[in-house]
């Protein structure tokens, strides 16, 4: 068993959802309700992702991420170090690749908002803020527990983006999945049914969490 | 609340795209003014207009002295600083929310604490004791309505805007709630504009009200004046009078008080109207109330006011009344619409293809421009 592969994943996991669950929710609410002209690109970029095969997107975020590229040289001169090969690489592209989990059911848990109900808190005198907070936030939590919960799992689970990006340095962007896939390639097949079951379990009972959860919400309204 | 401008809702607005709208209204204070228009007259448009989630090109909107949106002053108050009850057709209840929250939700103008014992009595006042705490998912229609009544009501709107509220309850409740609107209003003193396609509705319950069509407002006035009086035949068409017509006018007798236009082969005696010049086309109505049948049983005794007589096309029984059609002599087949009640026709013997006449009352004709 690979604990530091494991908990290298946790906290992969852990970093993805604090920063991509409020701005994929950010993200989705302007896709719901915005009108403007290039919604149909950036809602086709969101999905990209789902399509794209993991090493296509590796690479190109290799491309993006690898040396002499204007993001590395900007995250060089800001925190003094590479992107590519490493944790803040394996966020970045973890970002990247969960963006579709994060804002899809957001976006149809905001659009599914009746338009009167957000009339409602205006006239209601409700600054947008506190509609917000108060109204379109609870409404739309249901639709967040999902995205959160897909985004944790998925990326306890990601492993050609990651293969890609981060290689599989131990301790630094060698996640359980790769772990996995090591132990297979070295017949350890003991090892990596212990860590595959373990994976299988974590990801059963996110999602079991998250319906219970959303199923709950549901009856309480 | 102590205002000292009472002058009451004024509302213009003008716009090409991507709606066109061309609204001119007023409301006064204490005064039910209805909107009444099928769908796709712009009816809702102008209600969000007014609560300002509808942003028209060129326009005004002010309340009691307080201005909500002026072009031409490029002011334009936010939704949320604008002092607007609204009832939603589908009422919009907060669905997460107890009936309580909903209400106080719109009681942020009191301090926290006073909100919880305001809102009560606000649901108090809708008959709506004790179910404080229950989720709208857990009311009836009729309940949900009321919540939606009380937290319309909390914010001490300037105006209160009802849009078609009436439309998705059954018959029974519908009219307990015209009944409670009808003693709402009395106590309330502002001005409530109320949207509906449904003429009676409209006719039961406003002082005023302004047919809309195709995002223009036509006529403005009390219900009995619009239906007796028709400002165009679009307006006769909408409020769903059926005998309109096309005649000459023939000439004056202005000592008589009278103007003579041709119809169906013979002479029809209606009110002086000098805006029409001998020779000219006009269009005109009668309400069917201003038809009245005579009695076959006895035969005709001296004058009668603009007789006609025809065959029965059509007769239909609608509750108390009968929608009868008379096919008009030497015509091509010009109907005439009128309704009667059933006893009245079933002892005058009425029946499909028998013979009947009629009298139009001159008084009762109205005097159109040509349309079109």
């Amino acid at each position: 068993m690979d604990w530091t592969a494991f908990v290298l994943s946790l906290e992969l996991a852990a970093v993805t959802l604090l920063i991509l669950v409020p701005a994929g929710m950010l993200l989705a609410r302007w896709l719901a309700f915005g009108r403007f002209f290039a919604k149909p690109l950036i809602e086709a970029a969101v999905a990209l992702p789902l399509v794209l095969p993991p090493t296509v997107l590796g690479f190109y975020l290799l491309e993006l991420f690898g040396a002499g590229s204007p993001i590395a040289w900007l995250w060089q001169d800001l925190f003094g170090g590479p992107l590519a090969f490493t944790f803040s690489g394996l966020v970045a592209a973890s970002l990247v690749v969960n963006l579709p989990f994060a804002v899809h059911p957001v976006q149809r848990a905001f659009e599914a908002i009746d338009p009167d109900i957000r009339e409602a808190a205006a006239s209601c005198g409700m600054t947008p803020l506190r509609a917000f907070l108060r109204v379109e936030l609870p409404l739309a939590a249901p639709g967040m527990v999902t995205a959160a919960a897909l985004t944790f799992a998925h990326t306890l689970g990601e492993f050609g983006v990651v293969l890609m990006v981060g290689g599989a340095i131990p301790g630094e962007t060698r996640t359980i999945a790769i772990a996995i896939y090591d132990r297979v390639q070295a017949f350890d097949e003991a090892a990596a049914g212990r860590m595959a079951t373990l994976l299988l379990a974590i990801s059963v009972a996110t999602m079991a969490a998250a319906m219970l959860f959303g199923r709950g919400w549901g009856s309480r309204n | 609340m102590a205002r000292s401008d009472r002058s009451g809702l004024r509302v213009a607005l003008r716009q090409d795209q991507p709606i066109g709208l061309s609204v001119e209204l007023t409301c006064a204070c204490g005064e039910l003014l209805a909107l009444v228009g099928p769908s796709g007259s712009g009816k809702t448009s102008i209600l969000r207009a007014i609560t300002g989630t509808l942003r028209v090109r060129a326009g005004y909107v002010g309340v009691d002295g307080e201005v909500w949106f002026d072009s031409e002053r490029g002011i334009f108050v936010p939704p949320h600083r604008r002092r607007v009850g609204i009832v939603f057709q589908s009422y919009a209840l907060f669905p997460h929310m107890t009936a309580r929250a909903n209400v106080e939700m719109a009681l942020g103008h009191l301090p926290r604490r006073e909100r919880g014992e305001r809102a009560r009595e606000l649901l108090a006042r809708v008959h709506l004791q004790g179910l404080e705490e229950r989720k709208p998912g857990q009311l009836s229609g009729g309940q949900r309505q009321r919540v939606a009544v009380a937290r319309a009501l909390a914010r001490e709107p300037a105006v209160l805007l009802l849009d078609e509220p009436f439309s998705a309850v059954d018959k029974a409740t519908r009219e307990r709630l015209y009944r409670e609107i009808a003693t709402l209003r009395r106590d309330l003193g502002m001005p409530i504009v109320l949207v509906t396609h449904d003429l009676d509705e409209a006719r039961m319950l406003a002082d005023r009200m302004t047919i809309l069509h195709r995002g223009r407002t036509l006529q403005t006035g009390t219900p009995a004046e619009i239906v007796a009086r028709p400002a165009t035949a679009e307006v006769a068409r909408l409020v769903g009078l059926r005998n309109l017509f096309r005649s000459r006018v023939l000439r004056h007798e202005p000592e008589r008080g009278r103007t003579i236009l041709a119809f169906a082969g013979r002479e029809l005696e209606t009110s002086y109207d000098p805006r029409f010049a001998a020779g000219e086309e006009v269009d005109w109505v009668i309400p069917d109330g201003s038809i009245l049948l005579h009695r076959r049983d006895r035969p005709s005794r001296g004058e009668r006011e603009n007789p006609l007589s025809g065959r029965i096309g059509e007769l239909l029984d609608l509750g108390p009344n009968t929608l009868a059609t008379l096919l008009l002599d030497g015509t091509h087949g010009i109907r005439l619409h009128f309704s009667l009640p059933v006893h009245v026709a079933r002892r005058n013997g009425l029946a499909v293809g028998v013979a009947a006449s009629v009298s139009l009352l001159a008084d009762g004709i109205h005097l159109l421009a040509k349309d079109g």
